[in-house]
């Protein structure tokens, strides 16, 4: 049976479809699933596509920012309240693509894609799903990426996170081998709060170092209550590697992507990146 | 699985087709409608050989299923002249032999003129972001930036 399409019209619908049906599979922007079908790795199954609009919802003017799980890497990029946000999405493929990809799809794609929910990571982020025939609920973003190599995690309609307190609060980082656009080697987040000079709530998040986006627990650890100064440093890069499982691909092998991520964090934590 | 009835409107003409559900706009353009302008490369949204305007928006054709498209407004390189006269994007990339083999060419016009289009005077760094989803195995890219530049100077000397 070849591959359909469902269009409906409310996310619980669309949810409730994907909770009895194995095969179905939200569609978003399509740069990930209609290259599977053009790739040959999706041959039967169902699209569905839902037109609610509150996938497309942006509340970004307050503390606590919520983005719908439609919305586009170029739709964060138009926003200025999101400026925090533009150097992950910039890092999404070209403008062509940029126009299409979603947050939600940025939420499933796999490593070493996925350079946008790595920020999300960092700041905290929790996502609000539509799981099965009840209502919707919040789940720390994290906890969705560690259920999500097992399927059924049901649909995402939005991300929630607080606002960095300050423009240099929040960095973000992606090394590639192709420029302006490639895909990631490995990306680096870090959302560093201080308080009287000293780093309070420090989130680190990694891309490409896992089978998905991943906090540095250890490097977070290493920075909780010390000032951002070349000692610290020096022991975050020493940490840098505790919970990885980086894996060779066509981009950088699993020892490559070692060698570099404390260097690169040491860069990103010392403000040395542009 | 039955084919679903699809309108839009294609550089300025209305248009109705009957397509796959998991046909691509491309396929739609190519197959369906007779348009050869947009190609058909990496099918996977790497080269942008396939970007045509969606709304006025660059859009990979590869990767938009038609379905997605009802009631939108598509513009291929196709639409860019007007009779013998060439658009000025189309003008500069000939004057400034910004096309050897010509593959990329569709897909880089029409990702220049989504540039110019919303940024009239752009930045050369703003001209090397607008094209990065497009891959060029000839020229080299510089005699393709310095046309968008030269389209984007003369359609700027036209308004003042």
């Amino acid at each position: 049976m070849p591959v359909n399409v469902r269009i409906v019209q409310g996310l619980q619908e669309a949810a409730e479809i994907l909770a009895s049906d194995r095969g179905a599979q939200l569609l978003g922007g399509g740069t990930l699933l209609v290259r599977a079908i053009n790739e040959g790795f999706m041959t039967e199954g169902t699209l569905l596509r839902t037109l609610d609009p509150v996938l497309l919802a942006m509340n970004t003017g307050g503390a606590r920012v919520e983005l719908g799980a439609g919305v586009t890497m170029a739709m964060v990029l138009a926003n200025r309240d999101l400026s925090y946000l533009h150097a992950p999405a910039r890092g999404i493929g070209g403008p062509a693509v940029r126009t299409t990809a979603t947050i939600g799809g940025n939420l499933f794609a796999a490593t070493p894609y996925g350079d946008f929910t790595t920020a999300l990571l960092a700041l905290d982020a929790v996502v609000t799903l539509h799981a099965g025939f009840g209502g919707a609920r919040v789940m720390p973003l994290e906890e969705m990426l560690a259920n999500r190599a097992r399927g059924g995690v049901g649909l995402v309609a939005s991300v929630g996170f607080n606002r960095p307190a300050g423009a240099d609060t929040f960095r973000f980082l992606k090394v590639a081998r192709v420029r302006p656009k490639g895909v990631s080697v490995l990306s680096i987040a870090a959302h560093l709060p201080q308080n009287g000079g000293r780093i309070s709530g420090a989130r680190i998040a990694y891309g490409a170092m896992g089978p998905a986006p991943l906090r540095a627990k250890a490097v977070e650890r290493v920075l909780e209550g010390r000032s951002l100064d070349a000692a610290t440093i020096a022991a975050a890069k020493t940490a840098a590697l505790e919970g990885t499982q980086p894996a060779t691909d066509a981009i950088a092998s699993e020892w490559y992507r070692r060698e570099v991520l404390p260097v690169h964090l040491g860069r990103l934590l010392a403000g040395e990146t542009s | 699985m039955a084919r679903m009835p699809v309108q839009f409107r294609l550089n300025g003409s209305d248009r109705a087709v009957f397509a796959e559900p998991t046909e691509t706009l491309l396929v739609t353009i190519r197959r369906g409608l007779g348009d050869f302008a947009p190609k058909f490369g990496c099918g996977q949204g790497t080269c942008g050989v396939c970007t045509v305007l969606v709304d006025g928006e660059p859009r990979l054709g590869c990767l938009t299923l038609s379905v997605t498209c009802e009631g939108r407004s598509i513009e291929t390189a196709s639409g860019l002249a007007d009779g013998p006269t060439l658009h000025p994007l189309q003008a500069a990339f000939m004057e400034h032999f910004a096309a050897q083999c010509g593959f990329c060419t569709p897909g880089m016009l029409m990702a220049a003129k989504a540039l110019l289009d919303r940024n009239p005077n752009p930045t050369r760094v703003e001209v090397v972001e607008a094209i990065a989803g497009n891959i060029c195995r000839c020229t080299g890219y510089e005699p393709i930036i310095i046309a968008i530049l030269a389209a984007a100077q003369q359609r700027g000397a036209r308004r003042a």
